[in-house]
Formats: structure tokens, C-alpha cells, sequence
């Protein structure tokens, strides 16, 4: 496999949300709104990147049987070193990222490419699969927050298109449920017309 | 490079490794941190401060402790709830006004903070929401106007502190009636702090910061 469609495979053919259904917690939790589907998506990128690299580097080091839990101790120590040096020194970007970062230690999409891919392929090959799936992830995420807000708050990215209160039903937690089946059959039914 | 084997001794010694490693790590950041972090969120207090305010040129900080009489209805344990803190704020050697840093545990997903400002004469200047946990879209409409513009100017010994369900004068957000009520509870809450046992406070005894 080149590494162009190593990188390309996380965005359509292996969507972590939309096909391989990875990281539901968060992708329902956050995605209220484009903005923060973003904001979460480019949080999630950051951290996938840096750990598939981290893993794919102590790979040999770490015994077969308790890769799990030292896979877990270094993301977990990756997220809060990155949340608290963003805390430290960009406040503003804490600001409106700091909510999500606690959540990617739980993001099964880290510790499923961690052991699927990163435990087995090279550091280059690991880091552009990070950036793949970080960026499907993100292009996921934001697609469903758009979704949420266009029907929930009948505005997008925050711009107002009719100047009324949405359906709430798609800000609520129903609504994430709802917003992302319809997207997965409407992406389904296109993949196989196509 | 061949896989290390998974025996006993091996798998005891990587994972010892790897969290001394990853502990030493978060100890070192989180030591070159603590300055910076504490310095943006005393940063982030002033500016509320001075947002909810007429301009000032010192402040006089003081706790003054709260009743706890709604424990039933707190399921999570807030430790730091026991006292609020008042900001008072002079011009020129003139009071100028007061922030409250007030807080309720009635919002709709848990604790709401709020940094009220009052004029001298009991008025409510702003009000700035500084933490809260409400459904996005709905409760968090009560950060923004026309909802929290509704207060400016209003003295809540004549402007009934509760929303019009509840026969008050506050117009609710609609479809976030819970989180409304909240955002009364922390005002009033914070109106008493200022003015009801404290309306000629005596400040001698607290800390001066200067802005």
C-alpha cells in the first residue's frame, strides 16, 4: 500500500465514523454544532498523529500481553500533556477546545489504530495514517454537527438562516442518533449506486 | 528488531518503565505549567471583573461564607461552595460598585457560575456567565441577549428576581425555563451577598489587589 492511499483510506473507504463506527462516545456527544465537530475533529487529529507515532516507535519494546494497557498510559499522558501546555500558554484556544481533550483518552479511534495499525507498520506509515484518520474523523464530525445545527438551530457555523428557534429534537441527544443513521444510509445508498 | 518476549519479568518491567516515564513526564510539564495556568485564570476573573463593572481603578476582594440550606438538592458534593467571593470596586477612592462571583447548583446539567456587577445603589450593571453546563443551543442561550440584557439597569428590590411562570418579572428562555431559573437563583443569591446583612460593608480587613 503507497502511502497517498494509506493517507486517503481514512477519509471515505475507512471513515472511522461512518464506516469502521469507531469513537461513537464523543461523535455524539459534542457534535452539537459545526463548530464544535471541528474543534473536537482537529483535537482528535492532533493527539491520533503524535500517538500512532509514540506506539509505532516503543512497538518492539512493549511485550504482546500488555499492550493494551501501556498503549493506554501513553495516550492518556499525551492528552494531558497537550491539554495542560494548551491551558498554559493558548487560554483562547482552551477555551473553546478544552471541553473536548479530556474526551479523546476514551476515544476508542486512538486505541483501535494504536493496535490495528501503529503496533504493526513504521513510524512514517503510522503518522500518515494518523493524519488520515484524524482528518476523516474531523470531516466526519463536522458534517454531523452541521447537520445537528442546520435542523436543531437553522443556522450554520453559527450564521442564522431563518431568524426562529429548529427542530430542538437535533440538538438534543435523540437528535445525534437520528442526524448520524440518516447520514450513514444516505452514504451507503450512494456507495452502492456508485 | 525482534518483539520482546511476554514473560513474567519483561512485561512487569515495561509497564514499570513505561508509567515511571509517563509520570516523570506529566510531573515536569505540569510543574512548568502551573504559573502560566494560574496566571490566564486570575487573568480570566479580572477581565469578568471588569466586564460586569463601571470603570474602576482598585478592587477589594472578600469571602463572605453562604447558608447551606439546600443540601438536599445537591447530588454531586461541590467542596469549593461554601463561600462567595465579593469584588469590591473604587474609583478614585470612590465605591463604584460590586462583582459577585455567584453560583447555583439548580441548572438544568448541574453548577452554573455567574460574575454579577452591581452599582452602589443596588442596580445590576452586567452579568457575565462564567461556567455552566447547560444543553447547547437552549440553556446556553442565557449568555447571551436578549435574555441577559433584561437585568442591566434593574434593582432587584423592585424587579422581582424570578421568571413569569413563577409570577417574577424575568422573561424565560424558551425551552430553558430550568437553566432561567438558575440564572435567578445565582442572581439573588448574589444580591443578598452584597446587600442585604452587608449594605455598609466594612472592607478593612481583606486583601487588596490592584488591577
Amino acid at each position: 500500500m503507497n502511502q497517498l492511499q494509506n493517507f486517503t483510506k481514512g477519509l471515505i473507504k475507512e471513515n472511522p465514523v461512518f464506516v469502521l463506527l469507531l469513537g461513537m462516545c464523543p461523535t455524539l456527544g459534542v457534535t452539537t454544532s459545526a463548530i464544535n465537530g471541528l474543534g473536537m475533529g482537529l483535537a482528535t487529529l492532533f493527539v491520533l498523529s503524535l500517538s500512532n507515532v509514540i506506539i509505532s516507535l516503543l512497538k518492539t519494546l512493549i511485550p504482546d500481553k500488555v499492550r493494551i494497557p501501556a498503549f493506554i498510559v501513553v495516550i492518556a499522558s499525551l492528552v494531558t500533556i497537550v491539554q495542560m501546555v494548551m491551558e498554559a500558554y493558548v487560554p483562547s484556544l482552551y477555551a473553546s477546545l478544552g471541553l473536548f481533550i479530556p474526551l479523546i483518552v476514551v476515544n476508542c479511534i486512538i486505541l483501535g489504530r494504536a493496535e490495528a495499525f501503529a503496533s504493526k507498520n513504521n513510524v512514517f506509515s503510522s503518522f500518515i495514517d494518523g493524519l488520515g484518520m484524524g482528518l476523516g474523523f474531523t470531516l466526519a464530525l463536522t458534517l454531523l454537527g452541521a447537520t445537528r445545527e442546520l435542523f436543531g438551530a437553522y443556522s450554520i457555523f453559527g450564521l442564522k438562516l431563518i431568524p426562529t428557534d429548529g427542530i430542538l429534537v437535533f440538538v438534543l441527544a435523540p437528535g445525534a442518533f437520528l442526524a448520524l443513521g440518516l447520514i450513514i444510509g444516505i452514504i451507503n445508498s450512494l456507495k452502492k449506486t456508485a | 528488531m525482534a518483539k520482546i518476549e511476554s514473560s513474567f519479568k519483561n512485561m512487569l518491567f515495561v509497564l514499570l518503565i513505561i508509567s515511571v516515564v509517563a509520570a516523570f513526564a506529566l510531573a515536569t510539564v505540569y510543574g512548568f505549567t502551573k504559573a502560566p495556568i494560574e496566571q490566564s485564570q486570575l487573568q480570566k476573573q479580572q477581565n469578568a471583573i471588569k466586564e460586569v463593572l463601571p470603570p474602576f481603578d482598585k478592587i477589594q476582594e472578600e469571602k463572605i461564607p453562604i447558608e447551606q440550606e439546600k443540601k438536599e438538592s445537591s447530588f454531586r458534593k461541590e467542596t469549593d461552595a461554601d463561600s462567595l467571593t465579593l469584588f469590591h470596586a473604587y474609583k478614585d477612592g470612590q465605591k463604584v460598585g460590586v462583582a459577585v462571583e455567584t453560583f447555583t447548583n439548580k441548572g438544568f446539567s448541574g453548577k452554573i457560575t455567574l460574575m454579577a456587577g452591581f452599582t452602589t445603589e443596588g442596580n445590576i450593571y452586567k452579568v457575565q456567565v462564567l461556567t455552566h453546563a447547560e444543553t447547547p443551543g437552549l440553556g446556553t442561550k442565557m449568555a447571551e441577549s436578549p435574555f441577559k440584557d433584561q437585568f442591566e439597569g434593574k434593582n432587584p428590590q423592585t424587579y422581582n428576581l424570578t421568571v413569569k411562570k413563577d409570577g417574577g418579572d424575568v422573561d424565560a428562555i424558551t425551552a430553558a425555563t430550568i437553566s432561567s431559573r438558575a440564572y435567578c437563583d445565582a442572581m439573588n443569591t448574589a444580591y443578598k451577598a452584597a446587600f442585604s446583612s452587608h449594605a455598609t460593608t466594612d472592607t478593612t480587613n481583606t486583601n487588596c489587589v490592584d488591577k
